[in-house]
C-alpha cells in the first residue's frame, strides 16, 4: 500500500466540486505525461489541459484554480468518473494533488481497482446524494471507511459500497500482494493441475 | 444435469486459483501477461523493493508500442524520440526484460508491434486463456473465447510476482447482433452502433460476450476490432466463442500449438461456448441492416451518429460541452466538415484487412491537397505482409505516409499529435478532449470511412465510394 493510505478509519473534509459527467483518465493525466518511471510527483499535470494554456499559464477559468488542497479532500464529479484507460497514473496524480476520495453516481471498473490500490477512496452514491453536493459546493463531510459511510452535513448518512477485503486492506493499510502470496500453495497446486493453457 | 453456463462462466472457472468468499475475491490464474513499456516500469520497480522474481517468465511477452517513434531511423540509424523521457521508458524496459529473462520484442524483432496487434499475430493469444496487460484494449484478446482484460500497474507487479489476480466475479452482457451487414458498413460501425446505443457506462460491472449471425460471419480481425473497444462503453472484457474461424486463424502461427497439441486443443476450445438455456445478467439486441457507416461527433466514444445522420439537438450541458470543444452545432450533418488529419492505424484497425480496406479506396486517387495523412501499421508482421502486397506503394501514391508500427497517434504520446484545432479522422477508439494534441477534434470512424474521407478533404461516406446503392 502506497504512502497515501490511512491507518486511521474516519476522515472530516470539504468537498470539491467537478460537475462534469465521463471524466475520462485522459483529462485526469494526459498521455503525455505518461513517460515517467515513478509513481511520484504527477500532481502538477493533474487535469492539466484544464488548468493550463498551450504556453503552460494558467488558465483563468479553470474551475480548479478555486481548489484548496489543504482543506478539500474530496472531489465530487460527475456520473462515470475515470473512464477510459488503465492508466493507475491517474489515482497517483489525484491522491499528489490532494485528493484522498472522489465521490460519483459511478466508476469505471479499472480506475476504481486502481484507486482502492493506492489509498484513493471511490464513494459511490445515488445521483440525488451527487447532485446535493454538487448544489452546496465546499461542503464539510465525514467519511467512515470501516463502516462506508459517507456524512454530508446538514443532510444525512449515506452508505457506499465497499468490499469488506477493500475495507480491511485500506484501514490497515496492508498490501494486496501479501494476501497472494500467502496463498504460494494454492497457486502451486493449480499449476501442478494444469489447465489446457497451460 | 449440469447448469448451463456461459461462455465467460467456463473460462473464469477454469482459472479459479481460490474461490471468492464473503470476505475476500477470488484468486484468478493468469494465463499470458502482455508487457509494454508505459505501465510497467513501476511494477518492476516493486518487485525490486521487496526482492520478487517474476513466476513465470514463460507467460510474459513484451513489445514497445506506445512511446515509440512511427518514422524511420535517420541515416545514422538513430531513432528520434518524442522526448528524452520516451526514450528513457523504452530503455529501461530493455532492462527490466533483461533482468528477468522476459522475452521483448524490441526493433529488431519481425513480430515488433502494438501490443494488441502482436499478441494475435503471434499465436500466443488462445481461446479459453485469461490474459492481461496494464493497457485498457486488452479487451481485444477476447475475439478468441479467452477472458482478457486490462489491468492497473500495481496489479501488473501481482501477476509478475504471482501469475494471479485477485478478482471479483464481474456480470455477463450478452450483445446479440444478426442478420447480414450492409455493403460499407464494418465491425468498426457495429462497436461505435452499439456503443452508441448502450452508453459509454452501459458495460460498467460486465464482461460483454458477442454473438449472432453477424458475428459468426465476421473475420477474425473485425472480431477484434469489435473486441477491442468494449471498454469504451465500460466493460472489462469482450468475448466471441471460438469456431472454425478462430481455429483457422491460429494455426500455423509460432506460438500456437502444433502436431497432436493442436488437435487436443481444438478438441477443448471447442467446448468454449455459451450452454443454451444459460442466462446472461443482461441482453441487449441489435439487427444488423439498422447499422450504417457510423462515426463520433463529440467527445467520448458513446456520442455516435451514422456518417450519413444529424448532430443530436440537446441542451445538455455534456452535449454543449461537446458541441463547444468540437466547433460543431446541434441538427447540422458532420459529413462535409473539413479534415485536418485522417489517422489509419491502432489497436483496433491497423491489421492487414483494415489497411487493404483503406487501400482499396484510395487506389488510384489521390488525397486531398490540405488533408494529411498518417497510415501506421499495427506491427512488423503487417508492415511485411502489406507490403508484400504492394499496399504501401498504394498508399504512397496517394499522398499518404507509410509509417512504422506503433501506437502512434491514437494517443500521440510519441508526439504523433495535431495542432490546435485540428479536425482528425481516426480509425483509433477515443475521441476523448486533448487525445491527439490539444483541442484538437477527433472523429472516430472505420478504415473505409478514413479513406473515403481522405480523399475528399472532408467527412465523408464511404459508401460513395463503393458503387451500389449509396
Amino acid at each position: 500500500m502506497s504512502a497515501h493510505s490511512d491507518n486511521g478509519s474516519v476522515f472530516e473534509t470539504r468537498t470539491f466540486n467537478l460537475p462534469v459527467d465521463n471524466i475520462d483518465t485522459d483529462q485526469i493525466i494526459p498521455a503525455q505525461f505518461l513517460t515517467t518511471t515513478t509513481r511520484e510527483g504527477l500532481g502538477q499535470y493533474c487535469f492539466y489541459g484544464w488548468r493550463f494554456n498551450e504556453d503552460g499559464s494558467p488558465k483563468a477559468s479553470s474551475p480548479l484554480r478555486k481548489h484548496d488542497a489543504s482543506s478539500q479532500r474530496v472531489l465530487v464529479a460527475g456520473s462515470n468518473f475515470g473512464c477510459g484507460s488503465s492508466r493507475e497514473h491517474a489515482p497517483w496524480a489525484l491522491l499528489d494533488f490532494g485528493f484522498r476520495a472522489v465521490i460519483s453516481s459511478r466508476f469505471a471498473d479499472i480506475f476504481r481497482s486502481n484507486a482502492l490500490k493506492n489509498g484513493l477512496l471511490p464513494i459511490m452514491v445515488d445521483d440525488a446524494v451527487v447532485q446535493y453536493l454538487l448544489d452546496h459546493p465546499d461542503h464539510a463531510v465525514r467519511i467512515d471507511i470501516a463502516n462506508h459511510t459517507l456524512s454530508i452535513e446538514g443532510y444525512g448518512d449515506f452508505d457506499f459500497p465497499l468490499e469488506p477485503f477493500s475495507a480491511y486492506c485500506l484501514t490497515r493499510g496492508i498490501d494486496t500482494l501479501d494476501f497472494i502470496l500467502e496463498n504460494e500453495a494454492a497457486i502451486a497446486a493449480y499449476e501442478e493441475r494444469g489447465t489446457p493453457n497451460s | 444435469m449440469p447448469q448451463p453456463t456461459t461462455l465467460f462462466e467456463k473460462v473464469w472457472q477454469r482459472h479459479v486459483v481460490r474461490e471468492e468468499t464473503a470476505d475476500t475475491p477470488a484468486i484468478l490464474y493468469i494465463d499470458l501477461q502482455l508487457l509494454h513499456e508505459v505501465t510497467s516500469p513501476q511494477a518492476f520497480d516493486e518487485l525490486r523493493r521487496r526482492g520478487l522474481k517474476v513466476r513465470r517468465t514463460d507467460r510474459c511477452l513484451a513489445t514497445i508500442d506506445h512511446s515509440t517513434p512511427t518514422t524511420p531511423p535517420d541515416a545514422a540509424g538513430i531513432r528520434h524520440y518524442a522526448t528524452e523521457q520516451a526514450k528513457a521508458q523504452v530503455d529501461l524496459l530493455h532492462v527490466n526484460c533483461a533482468e528477468h529473462g522476459i522475452e521483448l520484442h524490441s526493433w529488431d524483432s519481425p513480430n515488433r508491434g502494438i501490443v494488441h496487434v502482436m499478441g494475435p499475430e503471434m499465436g500466443a493469444t488462445q481461446p479459453g486463456m485469461t490474459i492481461v496487460c496494464g493497457d485498457s484494449h486488452t479487451a481485444t484478446h477476447g475475439a478468441f473465447g479467452a477472458l482478457a482484460f486490462g489491468i492497473g500497474t500495481t496489479e501488473v507487479g501481482h501477476v509478475l510476482a504471482t501469475q494471479c489476480l485477485l478478482q471479483s466475479k464481474p456480470n455477463t452482457l450478452g450483445i446479440r447482433i444478426d442478420g447480414e451487414l450492409q455493403q460499407g458498413v464494418t465491425a468498426k460501425d457495429v462497436i461505435l452502433h452499439v456503443i452508441g446505443s448502450i452508453g459509454v457506462g452501459g458495460g460498467t460491472g460486465s464482461v460483454i460476450e458477442y454473438f449472432g449471425s453477424t458475428v459468426r460471419a465476421m473475420d477474425m480481425e473485425s472480431r477484434m476490432t469489435m473486441c477491442n473497444m468494449s471498454i469504451e462503453c465500460g466493460a472489462r472484457a469482450g468475448m466471441v466463442a471460438p469456431d472454425q474461424v478462430t481455429f483457422d486463424y491460429l494455426q500455423g502461427r509460432p506460438m500456437a500449438p502444433a502436431g497432436a497439441d493442436w488437435e487436443a486443443a481444438i478438441a477443448d476450445w471447442a467446448t468454449l461456448r455459451t450452454d443454451p438455456g444459460a442466462q446472461y445478467h443482461r441482453l441487449v439486441e441489435f439487427n444488423a441492416a439498422d447499422i450504417r457507416p457510423s462515426i463520433t461527433w463529440g467527445i467520448n466514444p458513446g456520442m455516435v451518429i451514422p456518417v450519413d445522420g444529424r448532430i443530436p439537438e440537446r441542451t445538455d450541458s455534456e452535449t454543449r460541452d461537446a458541441l463547444e470543444y468540437m466547433h460543431l452545432r446541434g441538427g447540422a450533418s458532420l459529413a462535409g466538415e473539413p479534415v485536418n488529419i485522417v489517422f489509419i492505424g491502432s489497436c483496433t484497425n491497423s491489421r492487414l484487412s483494415d489497411l487493404r480496406a483503406a487501400a482499396s479506396l484510395l487506389k488510384g486517387r489521390q488525397v486531398a491537397a490540405d488533408t494529411r495523412v498518417l497510415v501506421v501499421p499495427g506491427s512488423e508482421a503487417t508492415r511485411k505482409a502489406a507490403e508484400a502486397e504492394g499496399l504501401d506503394r498504394i498508399f504512397r501514391d496517394a499522398g499518404a505516409e507509410w509509417r512504422e508500427p506503433g501506437c502512434s497517434m491514437c494517443l500521440g504520446m510519441n508526439g504523433d499529435i495535431g495542432r490546435p484545432g485540428d479536425l482528425v479522422v481516426s480509425t483509433s477508439n477515443r475521441n476523448f478532449k486533448g487525445r491527439q494534441g490539444r483541442d484538437v477534434r477527433t472523429v472516430l470512424a472505420s478504415p473505409l470511412t478514413a479513406a473515403a474521407s481522405a480523399i475528399t478533404g472532408v467527412v465523408s461516406d464511404p459508401r460513395d465510394f463503393l458503387g451500389g446503392e449509396a
